[in-house]
């Protein structure tokens, strides 16, 4: 009995590592790639997405594979960090000269922000049963756009001056307008680098894996496989429900806040957080096996990096995207597909091969 | 001076009724299917996007007459939703609630993108099927469009018809009897495959509906036109209590009211947010609605 346990323990660890290596792997590539100049310009450019995008699907899977339930605003999350965190590094620019020091408080507070924002949706809507969460959290992607649009930030001797749609800010003298409406923010300094984002994933990734194997991450299994049996061994629903979906928030926001610092000019367009995104990162996690973090990570490096490659799949790509929800889910579930792949299956296959050679 | 103030409060108060016929007649759509299926039919908003489309193809470019086109749109929303219903949920019916929710957004998704895919990325600028002169009242100071003269009647006609049909006809009690009780309902002999799929050609009827009033009054269509005001249909639905007809009626209307009175007072921008807030303060006091039922949950 021990020794199954701990054989099921090495079994996690080795899977770890192997994620863990992959991912250390595919940097170094990266990077030997870089110092010989045999890296595409596109290609380049790409390194950070898929980092963020892999930070995004990593913690959508928190929600989906692992809570259970189904969050449509996940870029929404990544808006709020992407915007706390630059318009913290826009006020301390002067004060933390340390690009270290002033880029980790602001990731932090990027999260933080995001995490308060999903804990405030979280306390509304996960004490219900049904499917709140994803409407809810689909009209607060989309409405945390519109309220960035007309919102104006401002910093003068006095402190924030904050104003909602209307323009004036009533700076002082030598004050910045920071945030500018549906302007956005444009020249924060663009403190993300390939390895920074590397680093953030593989730490992210061994929080939420660590997560799942401790004793809240089993408690959060039990409420997503049955919250009757779940609750009557002493579970507090509400709070564990709470725990993951504000981490995955917080989560999204640190990606929000890696993606704010490496373009030049930040905007809350429906292009960038839009509902789109967040099917797409749902998409990532629906590929990739809904609970299987590497999945995730592997759906997200290898659809990012498709319909660049593929410029043809372009035009189709959202429409690619509804199918493999589609087909993945009936795929999956549907009584007669189970049976299918039962009868299918490749050991099945091994076995029936070995048969006919004893034979 | 004040009169002038008198008249723009009424004037929205009635614009508010009108957005709100068309509100609860979509949010009809959700609490019916929501009721029987328990399931979010997340594609119904991108039904009456379709449906819109359809009225718009056959008025502004094949030039038929609107009561044709109306039709048109009725019979090929409702193909549409029975289709969808037999193609991406049926296969799901034992699955997981997460499943057929995810089902059901690919759904909708897959609509939006073949709709951008064949009309293009353009906003179509839809005409007006009704074409009712505007009333005057109060010596022109008091203007009620064509289209809310038409819009609160229908809706009114549509609810009373719903009514009757639940209540009297045989199909109705059925989808009665599955929404209180699936397994016994099939004990009783009720066809539930069949009832599910009259639930959903009742709900994208009226989506068609839904969309011919709601274009005629914000004229431009584009692939992802349906998608907001599903989530407001949604959103009354569940203020009014989902699964419940009269509260769907109740919910669009007031949610209508509160729009259109927060464009005209607060902020045209902030108009989406503070419907927000109201689903949000609904679900934190009253999860079940005003008109809604409380569930026992039975192990």
């Amino acid at each position: 009995m021990k020794n199954e346990r701990s054989k099921k323990i090495n079994k996690n660890i080795l899977n770890n590592v192997i994620t863990i290596g992959i991912i250390i792997i595919f940097y170094a590539i990266c990077q030997i790639m870089i110092q010989t100049g045999s890296m595409s310009n596109l290609m380049k450019g790409l390194l950070v997405n898929l980092c963020y995008y892999s930070i995004l699907a990593v913690s959508l899977n928190l929600t989906v594979g692992i809570l259970g339930e189904l969050s449509l605003g996940h870029a929404g999350f990544m808006c709020v960090g992407a915007f706390t965190g630059a318009i913290f590094t826009q006020c301390t620019v002067d004060i933390i000269p340390n690009t270290f020091i002033r880029f980790t408080l602001a990731l932090l507070i990027g999260a933080l922000f995001a995490a308060l924002f999903g804990m405030l949706i979280g306390v509304a809507v996960l004490r219900l049963r049904g499917d709140y969460l994803a409407i809810v959290t689909l009209a607060f992607g989309e409405i945390i756009k519109n309220f960035i649009n007309v919102l104006y930030i401002g910093l003068d001797g006095k402190g924030l001056h904050i104003s909602i749609i209307n323009t004036s800010l009533n700076l002082q003298d030598g004050g910045k307008v920071i945030l500018k409406g549906a302007q956005g923010i444009s020249g924060t300094p663009q403190n993300t680098t390939f390895t920074i984002a590397v680093i953030l994933l593989i730490i992210i990734y061994m929080i939420i894996v660590n997560l799942i194997k401790s004793r809240s991450g089993r408690a959060i299994m039990a409420i997503r496989d049955n919250r009757i049996a779940a609750e009557s061994v002493g579970i507090d629903i509400t709070r564990f429900k709470l725990l993951a979906f504000s981490i995955s928030a917080g989560m999204a926001g640190i990606a929000g806040v890696l993606y704010s610092h490496n373009i030049s000019s930040l905007t809350a367009s429906p292009k960038t957080f839009g509902y789109n995104q967040s099917i797409m990162i749902l998409v990532f996690v629906v590929l990739g096996g809904i609970g299987n973090i590497r999945g995730s990570i592997i759906a997200a490096v290898v659809l990012t990096l498709l319909p660049e490659y593929l410029r043809f799949l372009q035009d189709y790509r959202m429409l690619i995207y509804a199918i493999v929800l589609i087909v993945m889910m009936i795929f999956n579930w549907n009584p007669a597909c189970i049976e299918w792949r039962k009868r299918h299956q490749i050991k099945n296959l091994f076995n029936q091969f070995s048969k006919k050679k004893e034979a | 001076m004040q009169m002038g103030v008198i008249m723009r409060f009424l004037s929205s108060l009635i614009n508010g009724v009108s957005l709100g016929s068309v509100y609860s007649i979509i949010a009809l759509g959700y609490t019916m299917v929501y009721g029987i299926a328990k399931m979010l039919n997340f594609a119904h908003g991108d039904v009456i996007m379709i449906g819109g489309y359809v009225i718009f193809i056959f008025m502004s470019t094949m030039g038929l007459n609107p009561v044709i086109a109306v039709l048109a749109a009725v019979i090929l929303c409702t193909v549409l939703g029975v289709t969808i219903e037999k193609v991406a949920y049926k296969p799901l019916r034992k699955a997981s609630s997460l499943a057929v929710l995810i089902t059901a957004i690919g759904v909708s998704y897959l609509l939006q993108n073949v709709a951008l895919i064949i009309f293009g990325a353009d906003t179509k600028s839809f005409s007006p099927v009704i074409t009712l002169k505007p009333l005057n009242l109060a010596g022109g100071k008091l203007t009620i469009l064509g289209v809310t003269l038409v819009t609160i009647p229908i809706c009114i006609i549509i609810m009373i018809g719903l009514t009757i049909f639940i209540k009297k006809s045989k199909a109705g009690r059925a989808m009665l009897a599955v929404s209180e009780d699936k397994d016994a309902a099939v004990l009783m002999g009720v066809n539930v495959n069949r009832t599910i799929a009259i639930t959903f050609a009742i709900g994208s009827a009226l989506a068609a509906i839904a969309s011919m009033l709601m274009f005629s009054t914000y004229p431009s269509l584009s692939s992802t036109s349906g998608a907001m005001p599903g989530i407001k249909a949604f959103v009354a639905a569940v203020l009014g209590g989902i699964g419940s007809i009269p509260g769907a009626m109740i919910g669009g209307i007031l949610l209508g009211i509160i729009e259109i009175l927060g464009r005209t007072y607060i902020s045209s921008q902030l108009s989406d947010a503070i419907l927000f807030i109201i689903l949000i303060l609904v679900l934190l006091v009253k999860p079940t609605g005003i008109l809604g039922k409380k569930f026992h949950e039975k192990v």
